[in-house]
């Protein structure tokens, strides 16, 4: 018989709209990060590190990435006889089919799935938040309290419980109430979006709650469990974590790995990042060119000069370009004597020469303030910006652009050209 | 294709002085990432050969490491594998490899278990790229029982540590000496052979028979005259790692725009072992110049001319110039490098001095104690 005594199901079908054009051809857990991974490489890592071996990533939104990515589960050992990685799609059923409406709904389409495993603890993960966390202790703790759920929490500051699902407990961490954002919290311990539950106690939960629309963990099976009476215990962590669901701390999290001693830092022995590298040459500094505090992934070639940022791999950053306080993905060729200041271009941009990003007065974004904000300008993926153009903060370019789109070779601060089909 | 491989990759050389003290040739690290033999395994790959035999002897244990999983060349398959043998002590032998062609013979059995019709025998020190399925083309079409791969060298060349090669016009060898002190021929031979699998098994148990051991003189050099023996020159880069000089000079070319373009930008691809590490960390005061530096790498101080590879530190102030950082090296702060090639793991004292005579290249070891974690 099959047997696993703890599983992971990984939720990677959102789309993460704060994102902008970076998740508008792919989900959120395929956006790349700090130079060389991908956001779902964090959980995944964690899974294989803590000793779990068999995950079930679930997709929905744009899987193609992550298909690509994940393959067969070879970077992070994860290609198994038994378990291993298994990536679940929603899919058709003779009556009743539909697409995962929401994070437990999800899970409960996939119950046959997890049920081939026969674990006596299922493990629920959100592929979209950067941390390092042993899975294995979280469930020592779960036993320990002969539990039924455990929530991961993190102690934020008072004035900022307001933006998360917030866990009241007990002195002996058993929780007592929960609140979603409240307006004044009586905890500062948020919800991490990570549960350990006993098998029985989901698959029960799931079932019996099958008929609410967009079931949801954190709305409607967390509340359920503890109508029922279920042992729910907080599992609290304190080591870094960020949920990089916006720009701006997409880019703040990248530029905290840049720090002399970063608080995340990838160069531990003993909990290693894994990821699929296609690039392994080293990268080449030209006579002329200069670095100073940033990171730079494999295969990229520098004839510039290169100030606090995080460059992917196979990037090419030509001579005489500036390249300030910016995000790079892999393989962006930018082209000679560009400038760029606070930008995050996006996988496979084509830049041409005399190039400026970011530059000018801050004005705000008209199409859409709440996500293309900070001065931050962003290109997206696979996009052209050709020779001479000059592009203001706040600013949005998608798709492959020519000199005709922009008028006197200028995209002013706040404004986006969109040309890349499905819009956003 | 419709051959196995072989690569010969027991050899230790004098020439690489302290470098040889901790591995093969064979898995000497090469242009930051690699290892000499990834160039040869990637070949065989890319050219579709699937079930490979490294053979090792020589201090092979760095090796045997890089070659722990076959997957990284893409040969982990139902149908071939990497086979890694060493010498092993049977009822039958109980010697080392006493040569190229007894080490062949040692494993008689994998030819002898596979049906692929050609062998192609290469040494694992090579670092170039080639499609040997155009190899056995000519091969073919040459109706030659043996092809030997051979260069132009150019004219000032030192060519002692080579087999020299005068061809005819058909290209057939009709003249090949091993290591002359005196060349008659700019030609030399690369160490690549394609022979029938079945020619190979008859002339290696003949050689064992009359107590001869090498390939190159017991073979190709012995029988030149009664098997049709050809030469197929490869014109792109090649090199192969023979002696310090030859590793500084080949690493350095890496430097060259021309080089990185031909091996890492331009169709197939060379792989290696993947390591999972972060990605290359610049802090302030750090500064590279004309240099390649691979990933794990943390750069403090100054950096030029040089190729630094992975995982090594290189602490505030130090100057780095005209060197080859091997991998996990710790360089402590305020350190001056020149001319030298750091041994792996080695561990510098911060404020040290180390600088290698112009022409002549300096090794360090420096076996410290490192604070770690």
């Amino acid at each position: 018989m099959v047997k696993k005594e703890m599983i992971a199901m990984l939720l990677a079908g959102g789309q993460g709209s704060r994102l902008g054009v970076l998740t508008a051809r792919m989900a959120k857990p395929a956006v790349a990060f700090g130079g060389k991974y991908r956001i779902i490489d964090f959980p995944l890592s964690n899974c294989i590190n803590s000793g779990i071996d068999t995950v079930g990533v679930l997709t929905q939104y744009r899987p193609l990435k992550l298909n690509a990515h994940i393959g067969i589960g070879i970077p992070w050992d994860l290609d198994r006889n038994i378990g291993g990685v298994s990536v679940l799609p929603p899919y058709e059923r003779s009556v009743n089919s539909e697409w995962y409406t929401g994070t437990a709904n999800a899970i409960y389409q996939n119950l046959e799935y997890m049920e081939s495993y026969h674990p006596d603890y299922v493990l629920i993960l959100s592929g979209d938040h950067i941390y390092k966390m042993d899975y294995e202790l979280m469930l020592d703790f779960h036993k320990a309290n002969n539990a039924d759920v455990t929530i991961a929490v993190m102690p934020v500051p008072m004035e900022e419980a307001g933006r998360f699902g917030i866990m009241i407990t007990d002195e002996k961490r058993r929780i007592t109430d929960f609140e979603e954002k409240p307006k004044t919290p009586r905890s500062n311990l948020a919800s991490m979006g990570i549960y350990i539950f006993n098998w029985k106690t989901l698959k029960k939960a799931l079932v019996d709650m099958a008929g609410q629309p967009a079931l949801d963990f954190g709305k409607h099976v967390i509340p359920y469990c503890h109508r029922k009476g279920a042992f729910l215990y907080a599992y609290e962590f304190n080591g870094y974590w960020k949920d990089v669901g916006t720009l701006h701390s997409y880019w703040e999290a990248n530029m905290e790995l840049i720090n002399i001693v970063p608080e995340f830092n990838l160069y531990e022995e003993y909990w290693k990042i894994y990821t699929k590298s296609e690039i392994q040459p080293p990268q080449y500094f030209s006579p002329d060119s200069v670095v100073e505090t940033s990171i730079i992934g494999e295969g990229t070639d520098i004839y510039g000069k290169v100030y606090h940022s995080v460059i992917g791999c196979g990037v090419t950053i030509g001579k005489g370009t500036v390249v300030r306080d910016s995000i790079i993905m892999n393989q962006t060729q930018i082209g000679n004597c560009c400038e760029l200041s606070k930008a995050i271009v996006d996988e496979e941009v084509r830049i041409g020469d005399h190039v400026r990003l970011g530059v000018g007065e801050a004005a705000e974004n008209e199409m859409a303030p709440h996500i293309y904000n900070h001065d931050i300008v962003t290109i997206g993926e696979r996009s052209v910006v050709p020779n001479g153009i000059t592009v203001g903060k706040n600013a949005v370019i998608f798709g492959i652009t020519t000199g005709l789109d922009y008028e006197n070779s200028c995209l002013p601060s706040g404004k986006s050209l969109i040309k890349a089909g499905e819009q956003l | 294709m419709r051959a196995i491989g072989i690569i010969l990759a027991g050899g230790n050389n004098r020439r690489m002085r302290e470098l040889s003290h901790k591995r093969a040739v064979c898995a000497m690290p090469i242009a930051g990432s690699y290892r000499s033999i990834d160039f040869t395994l990637s070949n065989m790959s890319n050219s579709h050969i699937q079930k490979v035999a490294v053979l090792t002897q020589y201090n092979a244990s760095s090796l045997h490491e890089h070659l722990s999983s076959s997957k990284w060349w893409d040969f982990g398959r139902k149908q071939g594998g990497l086979y890694v043998y060493t010498p092993a002590v049977t009822a039958q032998n109980s010697n080392w490899y006493r040569g190229t062609a007894d080490a062949i013979y040692q494993n008689l059995d994998f030819l002898k278990s596979s049906h692929e019709p050609y062998v192609l025998v290469a040494s694992g020190d090579g670092v170039y790229k080639m499609d040997y399925g155009k190899m056995m083309e000519y091969h073919i079409e040459k109706k030659a029982d043996i092809t030997v791969v051979c260069r132009d060298m150019p004219p000032k060349a030192n060519l002692e540590r080579f087999g020299s090669i005068r061809m005819n016009e058909e290209s057939r060898i009709e003249e090949f000496e091993e290591k002359p002190l005196q060349a008659k021929s700019r030609v030399i031979s690369c160490g690549i052979y394609i022979l029938r699998r079945r020619q190979l098994i008859e002339m290696v148990e003949k050689c064992i028979e009359e107590d001869r051991y090498d390939f190159v003189r017991d073979i190709l050099i012995r029988y030149k005259d009664v098997k049709k023996i050809y030469g197929y020159k490869i014109r792109d880069y090649w090199r192969n790692i023979a002696s310090v000089e030859d590793y500084y000079s080949t690493n350095m070319d890496f430097l060259k725009p021309e080089v990185r373009g031909y091996f890492f930008k331009q169709y197939p691809d060379i792989y290696s072992k993947v390591d999972d590490l972060a990605p290359a960390k610049y802090n302030v005061g750090a500064s590279v110049r004309n240099s390649l530096i691979s990933s794990g790498c943390i750069v403090n101080g100054v950096v030029e001319n040089s190729v630094v590879f992975k995982k090594s530190y290189i602490g505030n102030n130090c100057v780095i110039k005209n060197s080859i950082i091997l991998n996990d090296v710790y360089i402590g702060d305020n350190t001056y490098i020149e001319n030298c090639i750091l041994e792996s793991h080695s561990t510098i004292r911060a404020n040290s001095r180390y600088v290698g005579e112009d022409g002549q290249v300096r090794i360090v070891v420096e076996r410290n104690e490192r604070y770690t974690m």
